[in-house]
């Protein structure tokens, strides 16, 4: 079975479009969302409602820290990711605003866990950025295979049975053999706001059968995207770093 | 997990299990055979039971990782992997024959035997860094020969690959690889330079045309980092016969500056098949080992020359590329050539260790044996030559980065081809057909050469602006055969 599987996409309709579509084209027969539905993005009523639909038709869906922050002033996040929440939630209506609340923190699906940071405390929104954070979330799971996102920038981690960790910047387009004797966590880069200096949208599609992983990008409509981001008053920040991709 | 006995006879996921063929430190292998196959196949499988090398595990993993993905004669082919959660194996082409290892006996080999074997495994490396491999375990052992003459590389269980998780590298502080073939810098931990492999090949050059192993075969750490600031003797000093340019180009394959050995093991193939060519440098004359004063230098100063970020592979690569240059000299001074001139000094100029191939068909008769001397007696071999050096002068290239060849041959493009093909060329810029009614008819050539090339080809044409109805002054075509070789330059 080929999963395609997205994180991050922060409300940015033409990344995700651009994301789906590619997906679809290159077989995708399930999908999986790793949270941060909302927040930075100009789209965040469209990015809920299209995450509802393929929650609907099937797809998993976990809970992110920005999508948390809608329902909750606990959450801690920087100035202008606070800003764009406040904008937020003035625009989520009350089912929408539910159906995030809802969300569970992690799903597992036969040996694949899902979640939106790092897996031991997911509550707690540790970026893993390293292969001691790495190594912490691969012993608090039993999981094969953990997915997260988060940090929005792409790293694949593996353990090996003495307990050995590998760290590794995907290449796009590359599968790599998630080896069985291994355990392995994929860090997916950004739907929405990539942060690994290359502009495109990025996403993972995994091949069940072949046990391989692909790192993937999508070339989507960034003038549009900030445009969007710059007519509805939000900081031009969020909008110039998507050309960036930083 | 549950520790499988191998034994012949056995079935393993369908195939049967013949002779054990080789008990090795970390893995053995069988002859195996599966019903409907006629290849020839072998079963790897690794040593994973209590008390082994936890090596043999990670280095099998990164080999079943590798091996899949590699494809070409100089590979065996891999039929095959099985798991670790059953029986961990990788069934490959079994290759016949013996390995380079039995030549040892025979050393030191004539020297044209030596540059023959370098050229092959070379060609078999630059196949391999073209497919982001590095083996970095070059060693007689590990090289095989193809009835057809080509070498195959073995045994990719230390290798790296540049676009896939390193297990070996995250795995083990200490250098993995085979004592006297491992160059400095793996010792230090470096395991991405593509240049690692062309030291070990001169190595083994140096060891089978000396019979002298040039850092000796200590195993012990201390003994094998004394290659980081001593250099070996020269050849010439062990054999007073020693060709210079075999000495040029076996040095230059051990400098211990990773960075000024041959950029790619393309160029390197290319100087062992043309020894005549060789630029040769002070190192081809060395009778001595560096004096005391530079060795110290070396040992205590080593930040003047190492360690710096490494581009990656496949970009390392296509910044040295072998440009051929198909110069047609028959009717005296053309535009075109001027043409020809400018291109390439385009390309040259961008890519400072690019190398220029000079070509030129000096054409033969279908029927009649044609004499080696013009009209007037000269040699028009001799005379080809230097009009292709005179056509390369004003590039101003100098011999380290340009080669000049006259083939001898009926069929232009056929010959034109067969030399891209031979010397790994990653570009042939060639000239477009002339418009007169002779150049129309031979124009052929250009065309043909353009439909089979085996890399990118450029058609240059003098520009013509101001006439009408011309197309573009050049036009370009990129057949690139090889996975993910150099792009067109357009």
């Amino acid at each position: 079975m080929l999963i395609a599987i997205f994180a991050d996409i922060h409300a940015n309709r033409q990344a995700f479009t651009a994301c789906l579509a590619q997906a679809r084209r290159q077989g995708a027969q399930r999908i999986v969302l790793l949270g941060d539905y909302v927040g930075y993005g100009a789209d965040p009523e469209w990015a809920v409602a299209t995450v509802m639909d393929l929650v609907e038709q099937g797809a998993l869906a976990v809970l992110g820290n920005h999508d948390n922050a809608v329902g909750s002033t606990r959450e801690r996040l920087n100035v202008e990711a606070q800003v764009a929440i406040e904008w937020t939630r003035g625009e989520l209506g009350p089912s929408q605003r539910r159906f995030l609340a809802d969300l569970p923190l992690r799903l597992e699906d036969e040996d694949r866990l899902f979640v939106h940071a790092e897996a031991s405390r997911p509550k707690s929104w540790i970026y893993v950025t390293s292969a001691a954070e790495a190594a912490r979330s691969i012993n608090a799971t039993s999981a094969f295979v953990t997915f997260c996102g988060h940090i929005h920038r792409p790293a694949l981690y593996c353990m090996s049975a003495t307990a050995k960790m590998t760290a590794f910047t995907p290449r796009a387009d590359v599968p790599v053999q998630l080896l069985p004797g291994r355990r392995w966590l994929a860090v997916l880069g950004s739907v929405g706001q990539p942060r690994d200096g290359n502009p495109a949208a990025s996403y993972v599609m995994l091949d069940t059968e072949r046990r391989e992983i692909t790192y993937c990008r999508a070339p989507y409509d960034v003038e549009q995207a900030a445009a969007q981001i710059r007519k509805k008053g939000l900081p031009t920040r969020l909008a110039e770093r998507l050309f960036l991709g930083k | 997990m549950v520790k499988p006995t191998l034994q012949t006879g056995s079935i393993v996921d369908g195939f049967r299990i013949g002779d054990l063929v080789h008990n090795g430190g970390m893995a053995t292998l069988w002859s195996a055979s599966r019903p409907g196959a006629t290849m020839p196949m072998l079963m790897k499988v690794p040593k994973i039971g209590e008390g082994e090398d936890p090596a043999a595990i990670v280095s099998f993993e990164m080999e079943q990782m590798i091996l899949p993905r590699l494809s070409g004669v100089h590979v065996p082919k891999c039929v095959a992997v099985g798991d670790f959660a059953v029986q961990p194996y990788i069934v490959m082409e079994r290759i016949d024959g013996p390995t380079l290892l039995a030549r040892v006996p025979d050393i030191p080999l004539p020297y044209a035997d030596v540059a023959e074997i370098g050229v092959k495994v070379a060609t078999a490396l630059d196949d391999l860094h073209r497919q982001h491999v590095i083996h970095l375990d070059v060693k007689p052992s590990n090289v095989m020969f193809r009835p057809a003459g080509e070498a195959v590389l073995l045994d990719f269980g230390l290798s790296h690959h540049d676009q896939l998780p390193d297990l070996m590298q995250a795995e083990f502080r200490l250098p993995f690889g085979t004592a006297p073939y491992m160059a400095p810098e793996q010792l230090l931990g470096v395991r991405n330079n593509p240049r690692s492999d062309l030291f070990a090949l001169g190595v083994l050059l140096y060891f089978f045309s000396t019979g002298v192993r040039p850092f000796g075969e200590s195993e012990t750490l201390r003994g094998m980092r004394r290659r980081l600031w001593r250099d070996p003797p020269p050849p010439r000093r062990l054999m007073p016969d020693y060709p210079p340019w075999l000495q040029e180009i076996v040095l230059r394959c051990i400098e211990i500056e990773p960075a000024w050995r041959y950029p790619t093991a393309a160029q390197l193939a290319f100087a062992l098949s043309h020894p005549s060519e060789v630029k040769l440098t002070a190192r081809s004359q060395r009778l001595k080992r560096d004096p005391w004063t530079t060795v110290l230098r070396r040992r205590f100063n080593r930040d003047l020359t190492w360690t710096r970020a490494e581009p990656a592979l496949a970009a390392k690569l296509a910044a040295a590329p072998i440009v051929a240059v198909a110069v047609d000299l028959a009717d005296g001074p053309a535009p075109v050539n001027d043409a020809l001139r400018v291109a390439a000094g385009r390309i040259l100029a961008t890519l400072p260790s690019a190398r220029l191939a000079c070509v030129n068909v000096l054409k033969q008769g279908r029927i009649t044996l044609d004499t080696t001397l013009d009209a007037h007696g000269h040699n028009k071999h001799i005379d080809r030559l230097v009009a292709l050096r005179h056509w390369a002068e004003p590039l101003k290239l100098g011999d380290h980065r340009l080669t000049v060849h006259v083939l001898e041959a009926i069929d232009p493009a056929s010959a034109i081809l067969e030399f891209a093909q031979a010397n790994r060329a990653d570009h042939i810029l060639i000239g477009a057909p002339q418009r007169s009614l002779l150049g129309r008819l031979l124009g052929g050539v250009s065309g043909r050469v353009v439909a089979e090339a085996p890399c990118t080809v450029t058609v240059v044409r003098p520009s013509r602006l101001g006439d009408q109805d011309e197309p573009p002054s050049q036009v370009q075509a990129s057949r690139d055969t090889r996975p993910d070789g150099p792009p067109g330059s357009s």
